[in-house]
């Protein structure tokens, strides 16, 4: 029997970017909060200490501060014909662990989605006609760029983003993101300094007649203080940022942004080490009452709320709604149920081009430091003549020259012993890299749900992922691949090499961590898991806050929209839902 | 009718709702919960050179608190140090700054303790060694370092100078970390510094290196409020002090005391520059480039979040206790409403041997207008011992 505890207002699950921002507001609006939290307490002080943190074999290679499987796996498989078997470890995508989440390690690469992307189906029908889209299950967002253009630019301030806007008010900027959607400000810290391969990027992209730009950084160019009163430290381009905490303060998370101020609130309970199994329904399914969860010691326990936030990493949001039965499964062959709808990835390519005699030092790097242009992103350019709808930003970032990650030699260079040491050498200073990071558009046949064989150390069926690139996003992919390679054309480089994506979606090398969709927003039920203001179509006392509500990726980092997603949800239920409990969306 | 409103208020302020308020800033003032614990109760240890004093449970429980003090035994314990049955009190109970208290600001904070729940809490007191665990060495020590006769009002001095004094020597105590102490624990020279529980309190006085006298009154009332300015960030003791005491106090009374503190005669410093030490402060800048700038800025002007180290008075006192030690171990600093974020200070004590760490701090103490005595490796040497001592 569970030990039931004394009800809050509020049970968030998960205290990541999303559970903070929740948290933060619903407690300003004077609610009682509890967070329950599966991993452990972390903090700058105790855990991301400047002294050590550049540990690459602990945090990059050993990946301390990442989901391990024994605590949490997940089954892949490339399509439905094939049995979906356990991914022994994390490779593709690296979950995160603990407080802060995702959040912690993050590269801080913070855009926004365009207005484009949120009502991305009436848009792409307009300009191309219905039959363009007849592959992909593509579908609008129900919430409007108007509607939640405020939600990004508080997100921005809390973080201190350091950037140029492109689009103030309609008001062309040059030197900024001229395709990006109007802004009603800009960014609260100009750019950070771009280091000598980004802006020989930049010269050269502008030359090709291209709009680049610096890439909206939350790794902070100057000390700030946000609107909360918490401080943030200047970045020191260290270049251990992807897979580390910040040890320097300056790299935005809801560590070095909310929890000092939420965490010492009287009406905000922590729970760490604390593993939600289920969320409890009424018996007609129609209100969730209550969380059980196992506490450190392996104690199970309920807590009962009025209202249940599910806050965790979009993958887990998805399969925590499947285990406690909010909403039905989707089902690839009739098109029926939302849970596991339209997930998406991210479908990148890369090129890389090697010199000699220069002196690159790549060891400067951020997580999100460099130049980009979106000349082909999104909807950027015009559709009509390719085969394919989608973009990618292709970008120069210099994000780390670490010494066991980073080690590029020339093509038929030794692999190893004293030639291979000089390759290193000579390799190191001499390389650079760009990057097209491409948009994931939803298909019929990839899907999330419940594996039918394997579960977790609670007995619990693990999530299912289905997933293969579409040949939409593959043709779109090597167009990127073909611009690339007339990008790097006029650097004159000794060597250059420019990757094309394949089908096979392979689950072990290192690709992104952005896995969306499966709980998606939107304005029909029959559609979408959660309505404009991400609360459940069909347990409204949840709302499920992340990737997981997106309705397709785009060719951009996710977490500025996630961000921009929980503001927006936390406004609807501080300024709609507390006043009048219910739907707040009537289909 | 000014006669009966004049009553009329006279009456509203005399309520004891009234009084309890007044008192719990008295208790604010006085630092009470720094050391008899948030909820009063006791159990706080602290170390002093004669042993361990465990202070007591002040709480209105009858059996382990004060709870059967009248409000004429508590004002004699707070203003001579001698409580009921004539036991005398030890001075880490800051009686000898109390005696400066009014007998009004006493009266309200026994209204006030009397508010508060009790709690039964026994706690054993004295751990002190021989012979000062006998009480009775305290009328010895009385009669030759405690005047009892409250401080009185300098008239040339401006009201908010006065409130200052009152406050700075009287509830607030800052002298009791911050002024040096004879061999027998009584304060000398006022608020020039002190060693504290491997700390050094630092030099309050307008000494431009040691003391604050870079500092404006308004630098040192931020400072106490939101426990950082642009010089400094309190950590360690003085955290406590800010968190539990000074950012809770009105803004007048955090000028009045800067503005006294301000007046302090300045002392005699901290002894200037180092001198034939161009080894140590080459070898110093390389190691601060390396393990100090990214937060402190090679300019030592710090930012936003991380404190300066050019002209903070921390890192210019006489003694390098603090400085020694917050590189050997680090520290977290305050978090206040006003300055929620309490960034930390890594431990360095691992990577940096004593002479590294040296160097380091010479460096610190004799560059961008800093002048300090150069620090030892067996300074380093000797902190680094009392931290894994413990003692």
């Amino acid at each position: 029997m569970a030990r039931m505890l004394p009800k809050k207002d509020v049970v968030i699950i998960g205290l990541g970017w999303t559970g903070s921002i929740m948290a933060q507001h619903l407690t300003d609006a004077g609610l009682n909060v509890v967070a329950i939290e599966r991993g452990p307490w972390r903090d700058t002080a105790t855990d991301f200490n400047i002294a050590y943190m550049q540990d690459e074999l602990r945090y990059a290679v050993r990946k301390d501060l990442f989901l391990q499987p024994n605590v949490e796996a997940m089954t892949m498989r490339n399509d439905m014909r094939q049995t979906a078997l356990p991914m022994r470890d994390y490779g593709s995508f690296l979950p995160g662990n603990g407080v802060g989440g995702a959040g912690v390690h993050w590269n801080g690469q913070t855009w926004r989605f365009w207005d484009s992307d949120f009502s991305i189906k009436t848009h792409l029908t307009q300009r191309y006609g219905a039959a363009k889209l007849k592959n992909l299950q593509l579908q609008d967002w129900g919430v409007t760029w108007n509607e939640i253009e405020h939600s990004f630019d508080t997100f921005e301030y809390l973080c201190g983003v350091s950037g140029k806007a492109g689009n103030l008010k309609g008001q062309l900027q040059p030197g900024g993101n001229v395709f990006e959607s109007p802004r009603s400000r800009e960014y609260p810290n100009p750019p950070l300094k771009m280091p000598y391969t980004s802006t020989m990027f930049a010269q050269k992209m502008t030359e090709l007649g291209y709009h680049p730009f610096p890439l909206p950084s939350s790794n902070l160019s100057q000390a700030y203080v946000n609107p909360l009163g918490v401080r943030m430290g200047q970045c020191s381009y260290c270049g251990f940022c992807e897979r580390f905490g910040c040890g320097n303060y300056s790299k935005a998370s809801a560590q070095t942004t909310i929890l000092p101020v939420l965490i010492k609130k009287p009406n905000f309970e922590l729970r760490t080490e604390c593993e939600v199994l289920k969320v409890n329904l009424t018996p007609d399914g129609k209100m969730a009452k209550s969380v059980t969860y196992l506490d450190a010691k392996g104690v199970e326990c309920e807590q009962p709320g009025d209202m249940v936030l599910i806050c965790a990493y979009g993958l887990m949001n998805v399969r925590l709604m499947m285990l406690s039965k909010i909403g039905t499964q989707y089902d690839p062959a009739t098109g029926k149920g939302t849970l596991g709808r339209n997930y998406c990835y991210q479908t990148s390519a890369g090129a890389r081009m090697m010199f000699e005699g220069k002196h690159f030092n790549p060891f400067i790097g951020a997580g999100a430091l460099g130049q980009v242009v979106d000349d082909f992103n999104g909807d950027a350019f015009d559709h009509s003549k390719l085969d394919f709808v989608g973009g990618a930003g292709i970008a120069c970032n210099v994000s780390n020259g670490r010494p066991i990650g980073n080690r590029p030699t020339l093509p038929g260079s030794p692999r190893w012993g004293a030639g291979w040491k000089q390759a290193t050498v000579d390799g190191y200073n001499n390389t650079m890299g760009i990057g097209s990071q491409g948009s994931s558009y939803p298909v019929r046949e990839n899907y999330l749900d419940l594996d039918p064989t394997y579960t977790d150390r609670h007995g619990r069926p693990l999530l299912r992922i289905t997933f293969d690139f579409p040949d939409n996003d593959v043709a779109m992919s090597n167009y990127m691949s073909d611009q690339m390679k007339k990008m790097v054309r006029p650097f004159n480089a000794k060597f250059s090499a420019v990757s094309r994506l394949k089908k096979g979606w392979n689950s072990v090398p290192y690709q992104s961590t952005h896995n969306t969709g499966g709980a998606v927003m939107g304005a029909d039920p029959k559609t979408s898991a959660v309505n404009k203001y991400l609360q459940s179509w069909d347990v409204p006392n949840v709302f499920v806050i992340g990737a997981s509500a997106f309705a397709h990726n785009a060719g951009m980092n996710p977490t500025g929209t996630v961000a921009a997603l929980a503001f927006w949800a936390a406004e609807a239920i501080t300024t709609k839902y507390i006043k009048s409990p219910g739907a707040l969306v009537h289909a | 009718m000014s006669r009966f409103f004049l009553s009329a208020i006279f009456v509203a302020l005399s309520t004891s709702a009234f009084a309890a308020d007044a008192g719990k800033y008295q208790a604010v003032l006085g630092d009470c919960a720094g050391c008899h614990g948030k909820d009063l109760s006791g159990g706080v240890t602290l170390m002093t050179p004669f042993g361990k004093l465990v202070a007591p449970n002040i709480t209105p429980d009858k059996d382990t608190g004060i709870g059967n003090y009248t409000a004429d035994d508590f004002r004699a314990a707070m203003k001579t140090g001698v409580a009921p049955g004539g036991k005398r009190l030890y001075p880490a109970m800051p009686y000898p700054y109390y005696a400066n208290m009014s007998d009004g600001d006493v009266a309200v904070l026994w209204s006030y303790l009397k508010t508060v729940k009790p709690v039964k809490n026994s706690v054993d007191i004295n751990q002190l060694h021989f012979p000062f665990n006998l009480r009775i060495v305290m009328a010895g020590w009385n009669a030759l370092f405690f005047d009892a006769k409250p401080q009185a009002l300098e008239p040339g001095k401006s009201a908010a100078w006065n409130r200052g004094a009152y406050l700075v020597n009287g509830a607030a105590h800052c002298g009791a970390c911050h002024s040096p102490k004879n061999m027998f624990g009584a304060d000398k020279g006022p608020l020039t510094g002190a060693v504290l529980a491997g700390w050094y309190a630092p030099d309050l006085t307008s000494d431009k290196n040691a003391g604050l006298g870079r500092w404006s009154t308004a630098d040192i009332a931020e400072y106490l409020q939101t426990g950082r300015n642009a010089h400094s960030i309190a950590s360690g003791p003085m955290a406590e002090a800010v968190e539990n005491s000074t950012s809770q106090m009105s803004d007048t009374d955090l000028n009045a005391v800067a503005v006294y503190l301000k007046d302090l005669p300045a002392s005699r410093g901290n002894g200037g520059a180092a001198t034939g030490v161009e080894t140590q402060m080459k070898a110093g800048k390389d190691g601060y480039d390396i393990n100090c700038a990214a937060c402190h800025g090679r300019d030592g002007k710090g930012n936003a979040l991380f404190p300066a180290l050019a002209g903070n008075p921390n890192v210019l006192q006489v003694r390098d206790d603090t400085i020694a030690r917050v590189v050997l171990a680090g520290t977290r600093a305050v978090s206040t409403a006003k300055a929620p974020t309490a960034p930390a200070m890594p431990s360095l004590g691992w990577k940096l041997s004593n002479q590294q760490a040296a160097d380091i701090l010479t460096y610190v103490r004799n560059t961008w207008g800093n002048a300090a005595p150069a620090v030892s490796a067996e300074t380093v040497e000797r902190v680094r011992g009392e931290l894994h001592g413990g003692s």
